[in-house]
């Protein structure tokens, strides 16, 4: 039996989680993300689970991957500041391939910013942040309902492709409050344990390896230097790095078809919003008013490996109108992809768009 | 099983320079740990970044060389969510006490059931020799290159007002000593901290006067006093050296540990 629930976006992610079988969570308090953690705290412990709170955000990301060692699925919540903190360890969580989940409440930045007003000023930070070339997953959440199930879902992610997993949600979906539905389960694929006699950064078909958990006599060491199948340092040998950062970046990117996760409206309009998150709403709501308007969206709930093959079902598409909560970070991917114009439809501050400012702009690129 | 047994003998040649004596310290921890009857599988050995953290690269278990500072909030998260591990952590003074220090200062307020051991060489020995939060006033490094002009931090002191449990330095010449600490730090629940002084005659003992690596040493076992006998220098009005430090075991107490083995 599934149950209704009005739930607060943050309440639904903390949710989602416990349902996937998250059991450790490190965290530092940071607004608009806080609930996501005094959620965990009342919950955890009731399920043998362990709830920390660090003294900083470079210390939640290490105790999370720490937790993961030992075969616990593993969450930490932020927002703007604590991101940049959490950087560091983000690279070496990507570069041991230590599955994780990270959720991201975006608010207004650079810095301190607005910590009470939505954004999504970090799409490209979740991408790029840390040094050096790597790929990583990213899920962003349009509804509470969103909320739970994406969360949920990062965690299945995290463990098969054996890489962060980042909940790119923002201030509104984070703090509103709307109808959810509850399932009575939901779905666990755990991750892949080692095979004997493999090594234990030997990949597969998928170019993947399994997972030598801590404590059952693997005797794996994990480094975040580069390091060779065996798991040992190997500094020095351009082959060996080469080979290492290039199955970092494929294992993701070459999987960008089965992590895709969109939705599409209209595919036969010839005026096409693409959007995540929060903007999803008002695109959705100009679509309810303008029923008879061939307007179309493509709303995209996995933003990283960007799925670049969803712009091809609009076969007609003259423009594409991208509206976020930023500068244009994802009008620029999406102009990568396509040949016909992107219009980029910036909104900052904390507001939404308004419906009105979305029709102007359809009149505008008609 | 000998503590020989805890090596992993195909990652030798080792890193460390000639006189270091940073394989003193991993022999002195491996033996104590030997005396636990410890499980492989049942231990992790955990560090940052720097010469010492390269040690558990070099140990049989399950290992976590991670970034730099950062050893004990990893730890932190491992020992958390699986306290039927052994967690040791090898760690040196740049990486615990500068880099490292706010999870240095929470790991001992939280008296997590870790041992951690420290190769506190007073510099940065694996980025060439800078100086640290311990290197001396007045050492020369190519930070300091006309002396080190602020003050080093003592880390037991810290240790000790944070809430560590057990708390005990020695150095590199203490071998028995500073393997019984060790062991009494394994032996103790919650955070046990194990600073032991050491030398650098690469990047420390060239630069301040060392000539060989005998002599450093040397300095070491002339330099440390154990706290009864600084305590009765005072008494009898003797002036202390600003070059003395305090060794043996510094604390020892059963405040409230997280994460101990169930």
């Amino acid at each position: 039996m599934t149950k209704l629930e009005f739930w607060q976006g943050n309440t639904a992610c903390a949710e989602g989680a416990l349902a996937a079988g998250c059991r450790f969570f490190g965290c530092y308090p940071i607004t608009p993300s806080t609930e996501v953690a005094e959620h965990m705290a009342v919950k955890l412990p009731k399920k043998n689970g362990i709830f920390i709170q660090m003294e900083d955000e470079i210390a939640s990301m290490a105790a999370i991957i720490g937790a993961s060692w030992t075969g616990m699925r593993a969450m930490t919540a932020t927002s703007g500041p604590g991101f940049s903190l959490m950087m560091e360890n983000i690279g070496f969580a990507a570069m041991t391939e230590t599955p994780c989940v990270i959720v991201n409440i975006q608010r207004g930045g650079p810095s301190t910013g607005q910590p009470t007003m939505a954004a999504q000023g970090d799409m490209m930070q979740c991408r790029f942040g840390s040094h050096g070339d790597y790929s990583v997953i990213a899920l962003c959440p349009a509804s509470v309902q969103e909320m739970y199930e994406l969360t949920a879902r990062a965690f299945d992610l995290a463990d098969q492709y054996r890489v962060p997993v980042f909940l790119m949600a923002d201030e509104i979906i984070g703090h509103m409050r709307e109808r959810i539905t509850i399932p009575d389960k939901v779905a666990q694929t755990p991750r892949r344990e080692l095979e004997k006699g493999v090594l234990p950064f030997q990949p597969d078909a998928q170019l993947i390896p399994g997972f030598a958990t801590f404590g059952k006599g693997y005797g794996v060491h994990v480094t975040g230097l580069t390091h060779d199948e065996q798991g040992y340092p190997c500094t020095t040998n351009p082959k060996v790095h080469a080979a290492l950062v290039q199955r970092l970046v494929d294992k993701i990117e070459n999987a960008r078809t089965a992590i895709a996760d969109y939705d599409v409206v209209n595919p036969d309009a010839e005026q096409v919003f693409v959007a995540y998150g929060a903007p999803v709403r008002t695109v959705r709501q100009v679509l309810h008013d303008n029923p008879r308007a061939n307007i179309g969206l493509l709303q995209l709930r996995t933003v990283w490996p960007f799925p670049e093959h969803a712009l091809t079902i609009f076969k007609h598409a003259k423009v594409f109108l991208v509206p976020e909560l930023n500068l244009g970070q994802i009008a620029r991917e999406i102009d990568r992809h396509v040949k016909v114009p992107v219009v980029s439809l910036p909104k900052l501050g904390g507001d939404l768009h308004t419906p009105s400012d979305l029709v102007a702009a359809l009149e505008a690129h008609k | 099983m000998t503590f020989e047994d805890w090596f992993r003998t195909d990652r030798l040649p080792h890193i460390y320079c000639a006189g270091c004596g940073n394989g003193t310290i991993i022999n002195c921890t491996l033996a104590a740990i030997d005396q636990m009857s410890w499980k492989k599988e049942e231990t992790v050995f955990i560090s940052g970044i720097g010469c010492s953290s390269r040690a558990p690269g070099y140990i049989v278990t399950d290992s976590l060389h991670t970034t730099h500072g950062r050893a004990l909030a990893f730890a932190t998260g491992v020992k958390m969510a699986n306290p039927a591990l052994n967690v040791v952590i090898f760690t040196g003074d740049g990486d615990l006490a500068a880099i490292g220090g706010n999870h240095f200062i929470h790991a001992c307020r939280r008296n997590i059931d870790l041992t951690v051991v420290c190769m506190n060489n007073q510099i940065y020995g694996m980025t060439g020799g800078q100086g640290s939060p311990t290197t001396p006033k007045g050492c020369l490094s190519t930070t300091t290159p006309y002396g080190c002009s602020e003050p080093p931090f003592d880390l037991c002191e810290l240790a000790i007002a944070a809430g560590a449990n057990y708390v005990a330095r020695w150095t590199s010449y203490h071998v028995k000593e500073l393997e019984k600490a060790v062991r009494a730090g394994l032996e103790t629940p919650g955070f046990s901290f194990i600073e032991a002084m050491t030398q650098c005659p690469t990047n420390f003992g060239r630069r301040n006067k060392f000539k060989q690596v005998a002599d450093q040493v040397d300095y070491l076992k002339t330099h440390g006093v154990l706290r009864a006998k600084r305590e009765r220098m005072i008494e009898q009005g003797e002036k202390i050296p600003e070059d003395l430090f305090v060794i043996g075991e510094l604390m020892r107490r059963n405040r409230p540990a997280m994460g101990v083995k169930p």
